[in-house]
């Protein structure tokens, strides 16, 4: 039943933008309508989701389906469950949100087209979450990376976006690409298309290690593990923000949920499997979370948040997979538990950062945080809910960026303790990296919320900033409540986590891998006595209360006094003046770049500005301009190389395309030619 | 050996000199009618290589020569008037080169049909041959020609190389089949005719060669 009601579910949501593209002449009706279906949609898909997670029982369907090799085999297992809940929870929410961020009356030709391709995204991503067979799952991979390359391109007006467009576009196929050779080299093992767990002996070591890579590469490209990432920052720059939520707080998980999918049918993980995902998750996280706090353009930064968080999921990925290979459960539990605790809570807290970042956009039109500045006063709603998205992104108690990382550092902790010396060296690099990852984190964020909400306006966008419309409002409010409910409670999540973990780990078991199956997990090793995920609660409510309390009394007591300042001396102080008391220039406060200055220069290696002028001109100097733009090494050292040396080899192939109608044809004739000698040559033509 | 089988395969032979005859000539006039007369011999084929006398054959033939033989001709010619295509053939490979080559592709063309494991049933091997090497005379015109209506010609000499192949078949091809494959093929060429006169009107010219502009 919750199956159907989810099929049904996506169904519609993926048909959901059909009225806007079809009633293109009232724009306002189409996009009416179209948010009612997918808003329909999206609550009858997390209800039945929902209902499917606490009645806990997999059901599955499986019919034929004309297309070779594959079949309608879909399944609602407790992995497919959790994943479905932010699937279905935020495009419901953005649909909301666009209707006042991106009217389609205002946008006559990309409208209708962004309205259907929403849908698309959304009953994409639902059928390749529920799908159990390789062509299903690849044509909900396809809809929804075709629907994203659409939404990226919204704006193609735009040299930039365009490009994005196109970098996202290649990136994707190319994961699509390595997909295939992975589905391909598990069919050679199962025998068929089907999605079944793989017994110990079917695959050879080469073809298993063959096959976790290209996993890695397919969906790592997806998910924008570094170095992997290169089309992630602009892509999510570009889209409009309600999209950017979706693809950042959603799409990208997709390629996690593609991965622990996979390990999950794998036999037996040998242990270098773990330490390479543990070591590129604390890689991504860390490099990220710098590159963050270089960016100028607010969405990009969060764009490279988000990087650094696929990355802290990853390393829970990694802890889980080296638990399988030496038969440890509590690594399992706390990794795989921190890992998909995160990936829900992510979600909650990046679309909230991206919706908050839409509002900002809103009311300012510009994405450049030193454009910004003194938001606070004409913005106070966007103010808190963004507050309350910085907090949780950087971990803080009380809001539900904490729970997952808690039980990573807890398992990590637990690896040092009990592990081999090499797999204890490896954790505890991870540990020194999780913790350096909040540390930027936080710094990022509070530079971010510096720049944007305090001090005093840089521009005449930001002075005229006001704050945005009801519906949006009401998406932010709802969504900051949801990360404040999941931060203090995260234990009313264990019992759902804790299926999805045996399910992970009891699939391996059935194929005969490991000794840990729903019982090892069940018994005396549940998620609640690993992780004081309900002491995390009261710790949180310890924190916040008396931080609350105390913000409350001093607003009041800084209000009296600006208003007996006001009343006797004139103006009131701008916050970050330094001690000069001349608040006629914007320009004497912090830049987001000074901020970030010292810490980003410590990441050289990783990140690095580009100056321009380098040096300042000579003495008595004319006015003279500076400006800075943030690089990724990575990305110029090793992926740009890369990509053209590949390129240069491929300029060989490219005399084959002459354009000439004559040669095509010679073509044909060729292999015409030498498949029919082939056949007369052959032995099966004299047998 | 059967009186109209002997027929029969003597105008395969016809059919396979044909080739050789449109390979040969320079002038247009003379290729539209080669192929014209390859489009009449391929009707009256399925009535003489049957057994007994049926409607079903002789309307599919009457139906092929009349298509083959007559209306594309027409609109072949009604287009090297209105287009005003000079009466030269252009190819890209002299005449005598693709004599050899066509003399080449028959001969392979009857090594490979003795080789493939179809039923030798009444001369099956003859009419295998021949219709392969009348595709490969299709492929030869349509890479080495420069001129769009020669594209056209190479063309329909292909989709008699296929129904030359379709003999094999007489009896278990329905007759709406038949008359399906006989429509494509008119809508098809009428279809060039057009984009023909398109090219020109583009290009000013219809010279194939030159569509490479349109290359990336």
């Amino acid at each position: 039943m919750a199956l159907i009601l989810v099929l049904a579910a996506a169904a519609v949501a993926g048909l959901s933008g059909l009225p806007a593209l079809l009633a293109r002449g009232r724009p306002r009706l189409g996009q009416g309508c179209a948010t009612a279906l997918l808003v329909a949609a999206s609550a009858t898909g997390l209800l039945s989701a929902a209902w499917a997670l606490v009645t806990g029982s997999a059901v599955a369907l499986s019919g034929a389906w004309a297309v070779p090799g594959g079949s309608f085999s879909v399944s609602l297992d407790a992995l497919s469950t959790w994943f479905l809940l932010p699937v279905f929870l935020v495009p419901g929410l953005g649909a909301i949100f666009g209707l006042q961020y991106w009217r389609q009356a205002e946008h006559a030709e990309a409208g209708g087209r962004v309205q259907f391709f929403y849908g698309v995204l959304a009953g994409g991503m639902v059928l390749l979450v529920v799908a159990r067979n390789s062509v299903l799952f690849l044509v909900g991979w396809e809809l929804m990376a075709v629907a994203a390359f659409f939404l990226v391109a919204t704006d193609d007006v735009q040299a930039e976006t365009r490009e994005a467009a196109w970098v996202y576009l290649v990136a994707t196929h190319l994961g699509t690409a390595a997909l295939m050779a992975l589905f391909a080299l598990m069919r050679q093992a199962s025998g068929s298309f089907d999605w079944t767990p793989l017994s110990a002996g079917s695959l050879p070591p080469a073809a298993a290690a063959a096959a976790f890579l290209l996993a890695l590469i397919g969906f790592g490209l997806k998910a924008g593990l570094m170095p992997l990432h290169v089309w992630l920052p602009s892509a999510h720059a570009s889209a409009p923000s309600h999209v950017s939520a979706v693809m950042s707080g959603v799409m990208i998980k997709m390629g996690l949920y593609g991965l622990v999918r996979v390990t999950s049918l794998l036999p037996a993980p040998p242990l270098w499997w773990g330490i390479l995902l543990l070591a590129l998750g604390a890689l991504s996280g860390v490099i990220a979370a710098a590159a963050a706090l270089a960016q100028h353009d607010l969405k990009r930064m969060l764009a490279f948040s988000s990087i650094e968080n696929v990355g802290l999921i990853t390393l829970g990925l990694g802890l889980a997979l080296v638990g399988r290979s030496v038969h440890n459960a509590a690594w399992i539990v706390l990794g795989l538990g921190g890992a998909l605790l995160h990936v829900l809570n992510h979600s909650l807290f990046k679309s909230l950062l991206f919706f908050g970042a839409g509002a900002v956009l809103h009311a300012t039109a510009t994405r450049r945080m030193d454009a910004l500045g003194g938001l606070a006063a004409a913005m106070p709603v966007t103010l808190t809910a963004w507050l309350v998205g910085a907090l949780a992104v950087s971990a803080v108690p009380g809001f539900n960026g904490l729970p997952g990382e808690l039980m990573l550092y807890l398992g990590l902790f637990d690896v040092v303790r009990g592990g081999s010396p090499a797999v204890a060296l490896v954790a505890t690099a991870c540990i020194g990296g999780l913790a350096l990852t909040g540390a930027l984190a936080l710094a990022s964020f509070v530079r971010a919320l510096g720049a944007i909400f305090l001090g005093t306006a840089r521009s005449p966008v930001a002075h005229a900033a006001h704050e945005p419309p009801g519906p949006m409002t009401a998406v932010l409010g709802l969504l900051g409540g949801l990360c404040l409910a999941a931060g203090l409670a995260p234990f009313l999540l264990a019992p759902a986590l804790e299926q999805v973990v045996a399910g992970w780990a009891g699939a391996a078991a059935r194929g005969g891998a490991a000794v840990l199956g729903d019982t090892a997990v069940r018994s005396g090793l549940g998620l609640l006595e690993l992780a004081p995920l309900r002491t995390l609660g009261w710790a949180g409510l310890a924190v916040l209360v008396p931080v609350a309390l105390g913000t409350a009394w001093f607003l009041r007591l800084a209000g009296r006094i600006s208003a007996r300042r006001t009343s006797t001396a004139g103006a009131a102080l701008g916050t970050w003046d330094c001690g000069y008391a001349d608040p006629s220039s914007p320009r004497l406060q912090y830049t987001s770049s000074s901020f970030a200055a010292l810490l980003v220069g410590l990441f050289g290696w990783a990140v690095a500005l580009r100056r321009s002028p380098a040096a300042a001109p000579a003495m008595f100097p004319a006015p003279w301009a500076f400006a800075t733009a943030p690089i990724d090494r990575l990305l110029a050292r090793l992926v740009v190389p890369f990509c053209q040396r590949t390129a240069g080899r491929c300029t060989r192939v490219r005399v084959l395309q002459q354009g000439v109608l004559h040669i095509y044809l010679l073509y044909i004739l060729g292999v015409l030619l030498l498949g029919i000698v082939w056949a007369t040559l052959s032995p099966w033509s004299r047998g | 050996m059967d009186a109209t089988l002997s027929v029969s395969n003597g105008l395969l032979v016809v059919l396979v000199l044909l080739n050789f005859a449109v390979l040969g000539s320079s002038r247009m006039s003379t290729l539209i009618r080669m192929v014209a007369i390859q489009g009449l011999l391929l009707g009256t084929l399925p009535q003489l290589r049957s057994d007994v006398l049926s409607w079903h054959l002789i309307a599919v033939g009457a139906m092929t020569a009349a298509i083959k033989a007559a209306l594309i001709p027409l609109l072949l010619r009604r287009a090297m008037r209105d287009v005003r295509i000079r009466r030269e053939v252009e190819p890209l490979l002299g005449f005598i080169p693709s004599l050899l080559m066509g003399a080449l592709g028959t001969g392979m063309a009857v090594v490979f049909s003795n080789t493939l494991p179809w039923p030798a049933a009444a001369g099956g091997a003859l009419v295998l041959s021949t219709s392969i090497s009348m595709l490969l005379t299709g492929f030869i015109i349509l890479t080495t020609r420069r001129k769009a209506i020669t594209q056209v010609v190479g063309y329909l000499i292909l989709e008699n190389g296929i129904f030359t192949f379709g003999l094999l078949l007489l009896d278990a091809v329905p007759f709406l089949v038949e008359v399906g494959v006989l429509l494509d093929l008119f809508v098809a060429v009428f279809v060039m005719v057009i984009i023909l006169n398109h090219i020109q009107a583009t290009f000013l010219s219809h010279d194939t060669t030159r569509l490479s502009l349109l290359k990336e």
